[in-house]
């Protein structure tokens, strides 16, 4: 079976998108030269430096720029290189783009693909390793999706650019060169979550990278007999609830895992929303899972011990099963 | 001229009536602003504005019942009285919109301009901004891109003085704006932003570059807001213009001595328009409550 990567999935699928729509264009630092982890790599070769826009270091601008470009007719593709630098770029994100079409009564639209990556596990100490979807999650009027396959990648990526809305995929640099094989699946669409694996026990929705660590999870727990549904919800909004709840109604049993911060994270909202949509279902109190209130430490050891991952997502599922 | 400040001075009194609603923010005074540059723009030429975007939006052709609606908060409002006064926008006159956010919108007139180049459209972008706005990131990073990309777009700033309730002075010691957009090497001029046609002559110039894909131009016009910040503003921070001072430096009464015109005429059917539209923004109903969370995503 051909193999491909997440990465190799965001820069096919851009180029693919730039060929089919001349109005599709990508826009960030350095992405002319492919950016750090070569996302935009080979595509200003094809479409020339009008399409693909190296920029200053001026995160906000970026975003203001793509925005007045998609209120105008085109489809920008932004990159802001790490989601920690997406605090410069919020007034325009959050006061500008989310609300435009809301406050013109319908008249605009911005059709808006912002792409970041955030995450831990590479030593980049606390500004440069964050997981802030909650926060994006958290404002009507945009949209927020999660990868973490390649082939969720590129699919998010395509239905990102199609969308009429302001989207932000939040990819993960940790999945960027995993090599997975390429799977011939109905297309991630927003707003549908994947049962990745089917277990009859309890519920792991994981984001991101915890998704490749539930799975880990999943099979140490099979060897004790405990059977583990993993979900990825993959688009945080709009959320697919009824894939979620349907999975709880199997296994009466819920742990949401995220690398997030666990307070305040996206994982309270699935929380909420599920014992608000099943409770009855519930055998069990929701178990999260998520990283200490602490910014993201930089010492090799500090950091492994912050990382949420297959140890914690195994604990807290044993906790809910009574095991 | 005459249309906007009779409508800035209607609103004035709906705002006090509790008939206007919000944070209202009159433009009495730099009508010569907006008449001026709009004057000299088409429908698809894209404008954005700041919170003081009334006479903005006026100029661009917006219809004046639809924006009273929308200060009103009705649904034949222009934004379907999802906006408010901060927030118009008239897509259909290319008025792409205000902002509550001091500079906020700068880039997106860089966007929209960009987006005429790529789509090879002679069309303009206008942002308009008070002297506030420049003492904000935003602003320098998009001069900085807009001079880097050359793009098709006129900066008009709005200097009248005061940065809400602060002197300029007392926030920068750039007194000029187009002093502060120097070292970036475009053109830049500051005018008499009291002066209609001082203003027309010099954007005319700017428009006619921008139209053959030069730019970008920033247009620095100095005035004065006759009022406070916002509407009911008490004004503690400045002493109010003797009314002889203001006689000199209101545009209207300025282009109307220069003219040898009394305007009468025209200040009459301004009136006539602007009651219109009250009357107009009387009878529209509320919005329907599913409205919000219907405009929430476009689909």
């Amino acid at each position: 079976m051909t193999q491909t990567t997440y990465l190799q999935a965001i820069t096919t699928t851009l180029a693919e998108a730039m060929r089919a729509d001349p109005s599709v264009l990508v826009l960030g630092e350095d992405v002319a030269e492919g950016g750090p982890w070569g996302a935009t790599a080979g595509l200003v070769d094809e479409f020339g430096p009008e399409r693909v826009r190296n920029t200053p270091i001026s995160e906000a601008a970026i975003c203001g720029v793509a925005i007045g470009l998609a209120q105008s007719g085109l489809r920008p593709v932004v990159e802001i290189m790490f989601v920690d630098f997406l605090t410069l770029a919020l007034d325009q994100l959050v006061n500008q783009a989310a609300k435009a079409h809301f406050m013109s009564g319908g008249q605009l639209r911005v059709p808006l693909v912002l792409r970041t990556q955030g995450g831990a596990g590479q030593r980049g100490g606390a500004q440069h390793s964050q997981s802030l979807e909650a926060w994006l999650t958290h404002v009507p009027g945009l949209k927020v999706a999660m990868p973490s396959t390649a082939a969720d990648a590129g699919d998010l990526l395509a239905a990102a650019i199609a969308d009429p809305n302001p989207v932000v995929l939040v990819e993960n640099k940790t999945l960027y060169f995993r090599r997975e094989d390429v799977r011939e699946a109905e297309p991630a669409g927003l707003g549908r979550a994947r049962v990745v694996r089917p277990g009859r026990d309890a519920t792991v929705v994981a984001l991101s990278r915890l998704v490749p660590e539930a799975l880990a999870a999943a099979d140490e727990l099979a060897a004790d007999g405990i059977e583990v549904e993993v979900v990825d919800p993959r688009t945080l909004v709009p959320l697919d609830l009824e894939t979620i709840v349907g999975s709880v109604a199997r296994t009466h049993r819920l742990v949401v895992a995220h690398e997030a911060v666990r307070s305040g994270g996206f994982g309270a909202e699935l929380a909420a929303v599920v014992q608000e949509a099943a409770l009855d279902e519930l055998d069990a109190p929701v178990a999260r899972v998520g990283a200490p209130f602490t910014p993201v430490p930089f010492s090799p050891t500090l950091e492994d011990a912050y990382l949420p991952g297959r140890a914690e997502v195994v604990a807290a599922v044993r906790a809910v099963v009574g095991g | 001229m005459w249309r906007i400040r009779a409508f800035e001075e209607r609103v004035g009194e709906l705002t006090r009536a509790n008939e206007v609603h919000g944070l209202v923010h009159l433009s009495v005074g730099q009508e010569a602003v907006a008449a001026g540059v709009c004057g000299l723009l088409r429908a698809d030429d894209p404008v954005y504005s700041n919170h003081r975007a009334h006479g903005h939006a006026l100029a661009k052709g917006a219809p004046m019942e639809r924006v009273m609606a929308e200060l009103m908060g009705r649904a034949d409002g222009v934004c379907r009285g999802l906006g408010g006064s901060m927030h118009l926008v008239d897509a259909d006159h290319g008025f792409l919109g205000a902002t509550g956010v001091v500079g906020g919108n700068v880039p997106l007139a860089l966007g929209s301009a960009l987006a005429g180049r790529l789509l090879g459209r002679d069309s303009v972008a206008v942002v308009f901004f008070g002297d506030g706005a420049v003492q904000g990131g935003i602003f320098v990073e998009s001069v900085n891109l807009a001079a880097l990309w050359r793009l098709p777009v006129i900066l008009v700033c709005e200097n009248n003085g005061f940065a809400e309730f602060t002197p300029r002075s007392a926030h920068t010691n750039v007194e000029r704006v187009s002093e502060v957009v120097a070292p970036y090497g475009f053109e830049r001029e500051t005018v008499d932003g009291n002066d209609v046609a001082a203003v027309r002559e010099a954007c005319s110039r700017f428009v006619e570059a921008a139209r053959g894909g030069e730019g970008p131009f920033l247009l620095e016009c100095l005035t004065h807001r006759l009022g406070g910040h916002y509407e009911g503003d008490p004004e503690r921070y400045r002493q109010a213009l003797a009314a002889e001072e203001w006689q000199e430096l209101d545009p209207i009464l300025r282009l109307q001595r220069r003219l040898g015109v009394d305007g009468a005429e025209l200040e009459q059917a301004a009136r006539e328009e602007v009651e219109a539209a009250v009357r107009f923004a009387r009878e529209s109903a509320f919005p329907t409550t599913e409205l919000a969370g219907d405009l929430v995503y476009a689909s």
